[in-house]
Formats: C-alpha cells, structure tokens, sequence
C-alpha cells in the first residue's frame, strides 16, 4: 500500500516537471519604430525620444523591439540605431531597457538631418525584421511627416507585403504648404493609408502625444 | 407545386370551391378512421408519457432509498468516529486521574489516620477530685467548737483553693496541648477535602462524558434504526454542511489567489515569462503547481495526522509509518513555504527593479529611491504571507472532506427535485394528450360541420318518414 502510494506521488511530481516543457506560442509583439531624420524634421527627435520611452515602459519579457532612422538610403540593416528582443526573466528585460534608452539619447544627442526621405525603404526593413523576428503581434511606428523624398534613381514603387502588420503614423506633423493647401497634407495621409491598406495592413494615425496609451490598444 | 398546378377549371373561386367541397366530402367520409387514429395517436403519447413517468418515479424512489442509505452510511460513520473520540477521551480522563486511585487511596488513608491519631490525643479527660475531699468532708461534719477544728479547717480550706488552682493549670494547658492538635488537624482536613474534590472533578467530568455519550448513542441507535427522524436530521446537517464547507472553500481560493500571485512573477525570473501552455503563461503554470504540491502536502499531512479521511490507505498505515510519513509532508510543506517565502522577497525586488526602470524611462528616477526607503514593511508582509498561507491552506482538507461527503448528499437531493420535476411534467404531458384527443376530434367535427349538420337533417326526416310510415301501417292494420 505504501508502495502504491509512493509510485503515485512520484507521477505527480513526474507530471509536474513534465508540463513544464518549452513551447513558445506567437504571443509576443514586436516593434519597428522608423524615426525620420530628414530636414527640419530632426528636430521633433525629442518628442521621438519620448515614445521610445514609453513603448519600452510597455513592453514585456520576448518582446521584440527596434528603432531605426529614415534618411536617404532606409533599406539597410545599418540604419538600425537599436534592436533587442527582450529576456524571459524580467530583471535582464529591465536591463536591456535602460541599455536601449541610453543608445537612443546618444542617438538623439548626435543625430544629424538627412537630404532625403526614404520611408518605403524604412517600411521594407521593418517588413522583414519583423517576419524573421516571428512575433505574434507585429507593429511599424512610423515618426514622420509622412512626405517622401527619394533620391535620383531609388527605386521604392513596390507593393507592401504587410499582411496582419498594424502601421501608426505619429506626430505627421503639417509642412508649411500643408498651411497653404490643407488638402496635400490630407491626401498625403490618404495616400498612405491607401498603399497600406492595399498591402494588407491596418492603418492608424496618432499625433497627439498625450494619447500614447492608444498605441498598444 | 404551383398554384397554377391545383386549377381544376379556369376560374380559381371555382376551383378553390371545387377542392373546398372535395377536401370536405374526404374528411368527411374518412371522419370514423381520422377519429380513431387521434385517438388512438393521443393515447399513444398519453401511455408513453404515464409510463416514463413511472419510470421515472421508480428512479427517483431509488435514489431516495440511495441517498437514505448513503446519509444513513455517513451519519453511522460520523457517529461511530464521535463516539470512539468519546471514549478515547474517557479513556483518557481515567488513564490520568483514575490510574493514580490507588496511591490517592494510600494518601487519604494515611491522613484519616492521622487525623483520627490527632483526635484522640485532643479527647478532653476530666480531672480526678483529690482523694481527700471526702476525708475533709467527715471533718466538716464534726460538732464542735474547737478553734482548731477551724484552724484545720481554714488550712484544708486554702490548700482546697491552691490544689484548685493547680488543677485548673493543668486542664488549661492540657486543653491547649488538645487544641494544638485540632489545629494540626486542619492541613490534613484541607489535604483530604482537596484530594476529595480532585476524584469529585475527575467523576463528574466521566459522568459529563458519558452523558454524551449516551446522547450520541441514542443519534446511533436512531440511525441503525434507519428512523424518519434520523434521516431528517442528517439531510439538514448534510445542507448544512454543504454550505459551510463551501463558503470555507470560498475563503481559500481567496487565500490560494493571494499565493499565486505572490510567486508567479517572481518565477518568471526561474522558469521565463514567455513560453505558454496552452495560452497560459508557463511561470503560472509553475505557481499553480506549486500551490497544488502545497494543497495535496497539506492533504495528506492532515491524513496522515488522522484529521481527515479522505485517503483511507494512509489512514490504514501502521503508526510507526504514518507518523514518519506526517514528519515528511510536513516537512516538504515547510520546504515549500520557506521558497515561497523567497520568492516573494524576490518578487519585492522584482517589482523595485521595474519601478525604477520606468522611472528612468519617464525620467524621474529620483523619487523611486526616496520612496522606497519604508518598503521593507511590505517585504516583510509579502515574506510572512509567503510562509504562512501554505500552511494556512494545508486546513482546506478539513471544508474539502465535508464538502465532498455532503455533496454526495447534496447532488441526490438535487437529481430527487429534478426527477420529481420530469415526472410532474410527464403527468401534465399524460393529461394534456388525454384531453388533445377530444379537442382534436371535436375540432375535425367543427372543419366538417355543414356535411354532419345535412347528415343530421336526413337522419332526422329519415326517422320521420319512417314514424309515419309505421303509424300508418297501424292504422291500417287497426280499420
């Protein structure tokens, strides 16, 4: 009887251990933040900085996220200012944030304006880092104007493949001929909204800053 | 089918008219077979229904007789266990007081002894008149009146007076000497009243027990009785019970969410926070088995201490084993407790960590570290708790074994309404078919009136006919 007693004692504990295999579900979400560095935008870059803030305060451990600029050649890996996909444990993840807040202030500190604008190409990477990244809830925060300005012989008139990619727009702050003729800044949104939307991705604009609780809604 | 389909001639009144009168005519000539097949389709439904009710019925006489003999079964036991802790007590009030009877017997002996030794030394002996008196006596009786007769006279006089002095001394200090023992007396006096009241505690409180015992041997002889009253009484205890132990068991999922969520974050930091299960965060997994190892030790430990009996192997085991195998659960419960108790300490600094990390990230770091200077109080709390609820838990086995013993009881009592229930709706059903057959055949009367109230009309003036015939035949045969 103590045997038998015993030998069910031992199943449970063998039960117990055995439930806790490994099996990574696509729960996590990932981040792409594009900052655009082009012009007069640069100096926006603090109200960036204070997004980054507070995506980082809203992440959790095997989150994924990265920060990347967007100046005339956007489609590269080397435009990445900082990318972590976050620890299990939530100490190491704390960490890893105020590692990722540090390299963004040095960041902000240095940055320097850029001639062109290549957002698509900003899109494009975020695209594929998140894909490889395989998260379950993918997100593109772009921080721009929204005006594109490509250089001589850049090709960017490629459909975007952003299929269950939520894309938020932030602080598309208006240009001065916006002022002149409001209709550019709204067809310019448009637009945008369009190309994302025709790529499969739901598109959302946030510019008012104290409402960044919308952002992981 | 369209409409177009069912014209018989051009004009549709006429047509609607023509099937009017044919669906008519067909009821009407197939009125006797329709009204034997409602009839008999009624009583159909009507014996199925009756029949499932009684089925039913002797169903749920079953479960009452199972649900007696079950509240029967447990009173019994409960009963038995109450009773056996009745004597275990008696057995053991007699084993501590009654054991030392001998030697209090010896003890109080010893002190009537000496007290009836004490009693005899103070008897009071009167003290022997001098035995001269009667001489002097003879001498007073003399005639005389010689003054010497009075000079002896007056010296047997003073030495009367100095002998009476001397004799009254000797009581005086013979009667102290005699309340010096009744005084002795007194510690042996209060020695026996005490020893006295000693046996009176001990008696009285054998004879309370055995009061209560004979109460709960009349509940016993009651339920072996298996009288109405018995099975009434253990059917509103067993409610009773229900509801306490629930509510007990509400309280301690109460108490095993507050424990979960003290050591599942803090696990994170073991296990990882990001593998799932199913959708479950693998460090809640964690905590939950934790809590549960902790709930089965507890379990078990109150098993094993003969608390409960919901395992009756562990119950079963010899002494020796059993009170080793208590140690153990108790000692893994402690282990438990002492890790929980680490990780919510952990979880504190956890918390700390992440507080600060925002505060960086909101860029008011400083005022963290300021508040954070009386946080040891909630370290300390988070501590206790993490040490005490395991072992608070580990009491669930008590709820839990009435629980599931009161709702056996319980889910009878609930089958029992819910058949009474299906048989009070087989009967209606029963009932309502019985009546449907005469409404139904009264109905297919009212759709074929006109035809009936013809038939009726040539029936009538058939019967008159043939009256007047008859009459005329008798008056003919009468001329």
């Amino acid at each position: 009887m103590l045997n038998q007693f015993l030998k069910a004692m031992l199943f449970v504990a063998i039960l117990s251990v055995t439930s806790c295999a490994d099996n990574k579900g696509p729960y996590n979400q990932g981040v792409y933040m594009l900052i655009d560095t082009s012009g007069t935008y640069t100096k926006e870059l603090g109200h960036a900085q204070r997004i980054i803030n507070f995506t980082l305060s809203k992440l959790n451990p095997g989150d994924t996220f990265a920060v990347a600029r967007v100046d005339t050649a956007s489609f590269s890996e080397k435009n990445i200012i900082d990318k972590q996909t976050f620890d299990e444990r939530p100490s190491m993840t704390n960490q890893q944030k105020r590692k990722f807040r540090d390299t963004i202030d040095k960041f902000v500190k240095a940055a320097k304006p850029s001639a062109y604008t290549d957002i698509t190409g900003g899109i494009l990477q975020a695209i594929e880092y998140l894909n490889e990244a395989n998260t379950g809830k993918k997100t593109i925060m772009i921080f721009s104007d929204l005006k594109e300005e490509l250089r001589k012989g850049y090709v960017r008139d490629i459909p975007l493949q952003l299929n269950g990619i939520n894309v938020i727009a932030l602080n598309v702050t208006k240009l001065r001929s916006d002022n002149i003729d409001p209709r550019e800044y709204l067809d310019r949104l448009d637009d945008w909204r369009k190309k994302v939307e025709a790529g499969g991705g739901k598109w959302r604009v946030i510019n008012d800053l104290e409402r960044l609780d919308r952002l992981f809604d | 089918m369209t409409f177009n389909d069912l014209m018989i001639v051009q004009n549709p009144i006429l047509s609607s008219l023509i099937w009017f009168f044919l669906i008519l005519a067909t009821l009407y000539f197939a009125r006797t077979p329709a009204h034997k097949s409602i009839v008999a389709f009624c009583r159909v439904l009507q014996n199925t229904f009756r029949v499932s009710a009684h089925s039913v019925q002797k169903a749920e006489q079953r479960l009452l007789q199972r649900n007696r003999e079950v509240l029967l079964a447990q009173g019994m036991e409960a009963s038995e266990r109450i009773i056996e802790r009745e004597f275990e007590r008696i057995d053991a009030t007699v084993r501590k007081d009654l054991a030392e009877y001998p030697s209090l017997q010896r003890h109080l002996s010893e002190e009537i002894t000496q007290i009836d030794a004490d009693y005899k030394e103070s008897t009071e002996v009167p003290p022997e008149p001098p035995g001269w008196v009667k001489a002097v006596d003879a001498i007073a009786k003399i005639q005389t009146k010689d003054p010497m007769v009075a000079h002896i006279l007056e010296d047997i006089h003073n030495s009367m007076i100095k002998a009476n002095t001397q004799a009254t001394e000797e009581y005086r200090k013979a009667s102290h000497k005699r309340h010096m023992h009744l005084k002795d007396m007194m510690p042996h006096w209060r020695k026996v009243t005490q020893v006295l009241g000693q046996v009176d505690k001990s008696v009285k409180s054998l004879l309370t027990r055995s009061q209560t015992i004979d109460r709960h041997m009349d509940e016993y002889e009651g339920i072996v009785k298996a009288s109405d009253r018995s099975v009434r009484m253990l059917s509103s205890s067993s409610l009773t019970q229900f509801f306490i132990s629930a509510f007990v068991l509400t309280i301690a999922v109460g108490g095993a969410l507050i424990n979960f969520n003290l050591i599942a974050r803090p696990l994170a930091e073991m296990v990882g926070g990001t593998s799932r299960i199913m959708g479950v965060p693998i460090n809640s997994i964690a905590a939950l088995v934790i809590i549960l190892v902790e709930l089965a030790m507890g379990l078990f430990l109150m098993e094993a201490m003969r608390i409960t009996r919901l395992f009756p192997v562990i119950g079963a085991l010899n002494d020796k084993v059993r009170i080793r195998l208590a140690w153990t659960f108790f000692s893994i419960l402690l282990f438990l407790a002492c890790i929980e108790a680490g990780l919510a300490f952990m979880r504190e600094l956890i918390m700390q960590d992440a507080a600060a990390t925002r505060a960086i990230l909101r860029g008011d770091g400083n005022t963290e570290v300021v508040e954070s200077s009386y946080l040891w109080i909630t370290t300390a709390a988070q501590m206790g708790m993490g040490l005490v609820l395991p072992f608070a838990l580990m009491f669930v086995a008590i709820p839990l074994e009435t629980f599931i013993h009161s709702l056996r009881t319980v889910l009878g009592l609930i089958t029992i309404g819910v058949l009474r229930v299906l048989i009070w709706l087989l009967h209606l059903g029963s009932s309502f078919m019985r009546y449907t057959a005469s409404v139904l055949v009264n109905s297919y009367d009212l759709i074929i009136f006109a035809p009936l109230w013809i038939e009726k009309a040539v029936l009538r003036k058939t019967a008159i006919d043939e009256g007047d015939k008859e009459s005329r035949s008798q008056s003919t045969a009468s001329i």
